[in-house]
């Protein structure tokens, strides 16, 4: 792999960018792999990297319906947080923070990751309350998080409404400085580079049909570009998981539900952290090209659509303009969709399943982005070893037989309402 | 003819819902009630862990037609179910609670 320098950016600038490698190869499937990872977003090319890195597996392919960087992966609002209560929650997406620290070196690929901290708001004494308990949770699991009132906050974001007349005037907030943002596309970049160096075959535009099973054991999938052989597949398709699941006679606790996120006009710099709206759901941070990234409620009906509708873009923003008056002066630019796996306890699904050599990566909800390093690797440990790695135990997919649910949110099978 | 091509196409705003008591009314009248293929086991039946798992937790999530329970809640409060295309998010049909496809 060419690497990425300063000096590799000057000698190629001599030579008018014309010299640069392709920063992955475009191979023809073989006719066999040690392992197949199915969908090229960040968990399924995090997963395949982590397994030529840690597991010593070379010969792995990721089949690709559509175009890397095309899902879910580039349609999230890059966030990354950990600031759960539950303890399964809280060292598993934390291991993740961890994680990102070193991503741009592991990779050679900048991935733009920027902790300026992540600041939930309360509108309430008790919402106040039930935000000290979290962040002492978090605390307990070694996790940095502070409580601040509402003198702190509006020194950080002083153009919130802070007036009497605001309708859900701000108490304080719990803050998590560790939080922040990557470039999405930096990430599913990143990794496939990575990836394709280590060996690993990114096979796009390959649809996977059928799997075949002999003996309740894998043995290869047929895809739109031929029969491959292969005696382990890992599924990370989340949005379409419950259609690569009917073709194992398989049926999950899911439901398929579009999300919905949007961005103003690019603006000078405003908001420097990421800021949550504690009396509904809405999320803003800003982006390095100074749009106003935003996002809130799923749509709220059963979609595999990828886009939805403007119900939800003028409640999620009117929810914005509340926080924020200010907003209400910009434009804006354009919305977009994305396909969520919504689990039936808001958790997602790191497993085994019934048929050997078929792994599950899926459920996550409308938080897989800030996971995407740590469930790469987690679920690599789960589909070399075959057995979950410790921090994704909680994760298994018999909970919701067993009654050991991560119910978060404490939501319950209603996942529509967010 | 002209609004079912665009809601065959998923060129609408919003998706129109035609309450069987009111007819034609914007989505913002109603809430989302789920799966309406879902079947509660029977009452003072023997029912073992599977079943109650599956009627709990475990959904068919098809991508295409899709039956399933709105609630016009801004509007005459009834419950109904609507035959909905969950890829186009075209209304097939909307049909009675006693009422089946």
């Amino acid at each position: 792999m060419q690497k990425y320098s300063v000096f590799s950016l000057i000698k190629n600038a001599l030579t008018n960018h014309q010299n640069w490698d392709v920063v992955w190869r475009d191979p023809e499937p073989k006719k066999e792999y040690e392992a197949i990872i199915i969908g090229g977003g960040g968990h399924g090319l995090a997963t395949a990297f982590y397994l030529a890195k840690y597991y010593n597996m070379k010969n792995i392919a990721i089949l690709e319906k559509g175009w890397i960087g095309g899902g879910n992966v580039a349609r999230n609002t890059t966030i990354l947080r950990s600031n759960y209560m539950h303890d399964a929650n809280s060292l598993f997406y934390d291991h993740g923070m961890q994680m990102w620290k070193d991503l741009s070196q592991e990779l050679n690929y900048n991935v733009m990751y920027s902790p300026r901290g992540i600041l939930n708001l309360a509108h309430s004494d008790a919402q106040l309350n039930a935000y000290a308990r979290r962040g002492n949770s978090m605390r307990l699991n070694g996790i940095d998080v502070s409580l601040i009132g509402r003198e702190e906050v509006k020194k950080m974001i002083p153009f919130a409404d802070f007036t009497s007349n605001a309708r859900f005037p701000i108490f304080g907030g719990l803050l998590q400085p560790i939080g922040g943002t990557a470039r999405h596309d930096a990430v599913a970049w990143g990794y496939a580079r990575a990836a394709d160096d280590m060996g690993v075959d990114i096979i796009q535009h390959c649809e996977v049909n059928g799997f075949d099973i002999e003996n309740g054991k894998l043995t290869g999938v047929q895809t739109s570009r031929g029969n491959i052989k292969t005696k382990k597949v890992g599924l990370c398709v989340a949005g379409s998981t419950s259609l690569l699941a009917e073709k194992l006679n398989m049926n999950l606790p899911m439901e398929a539900h579009v999300l919905q996120a949007c961005v103003s006009e690019p603006v000078k710099p405003l908001l420097d952290g990421v800021v949550t709206f504690g009396a509904g759901h809405f999320y803003c941070s800003q982006s390095d090209k100074g749009e106003m990234v935003m996002g809130g409620d799923l749509d709220g009906y059963n979609s595999y659509a990828q886009r939805g509708n403007l119900p939800t873009i003028q409640h999620v923003l009117t929810e914005g303009v509340a926080l924020f008056p200010n907003l209400s002066r910009l434009k804006i630019l354009r919305t977009w969709g994305g396909v969520m796996d919504m689990s039936m306890d808001g958790s997602p699904i790191i497993d085994k399943t019934h048929i050997e050599g078929v792994y599950l990566n899926c459920g996550w909800c409308y938080g897989g982005f800030k996971a995407t390093p740590v469930s790469g690797l987690t679920f690599a440990h789960t589909i070399a070893n075959d057995t979950p790695h410790d921090l994704s135990i909680p994760f298994r997919l018999d909970r919701f037989n067993t009654g050991h649910l991560l119910d978060e949110k404490g939501l319950g099978t209603k996942t529509w309402i967010s | 003819m002209k609004k079912a091509l665009e809601q065959k196409l998923g060129l609408v705003d919003m998706l129109e819902i035609k309450c069987p008591y009111c007819g034609d009314r914007s989505q913002n009248e109603f809430s989302y009630g789920g799966d309406a293929t879902v079947k509660r086991p029977e009452l003072n039946s023997e029912v073992n862990d599977l079943e109650w798992d599956s009627f709990v937790y475990y959904r068919d999530n098809p991508r295409g037609k899709h039956l399933e329970l709105w609630h016009h809640i801004s509007g005459c409060r009834q419950w109904f179910k609507v035959h909905r295309n969950t890829a186009t998010h075209e209304i097939i049909q909307t049909l009675e609670m006693q009422e089946d496809l």
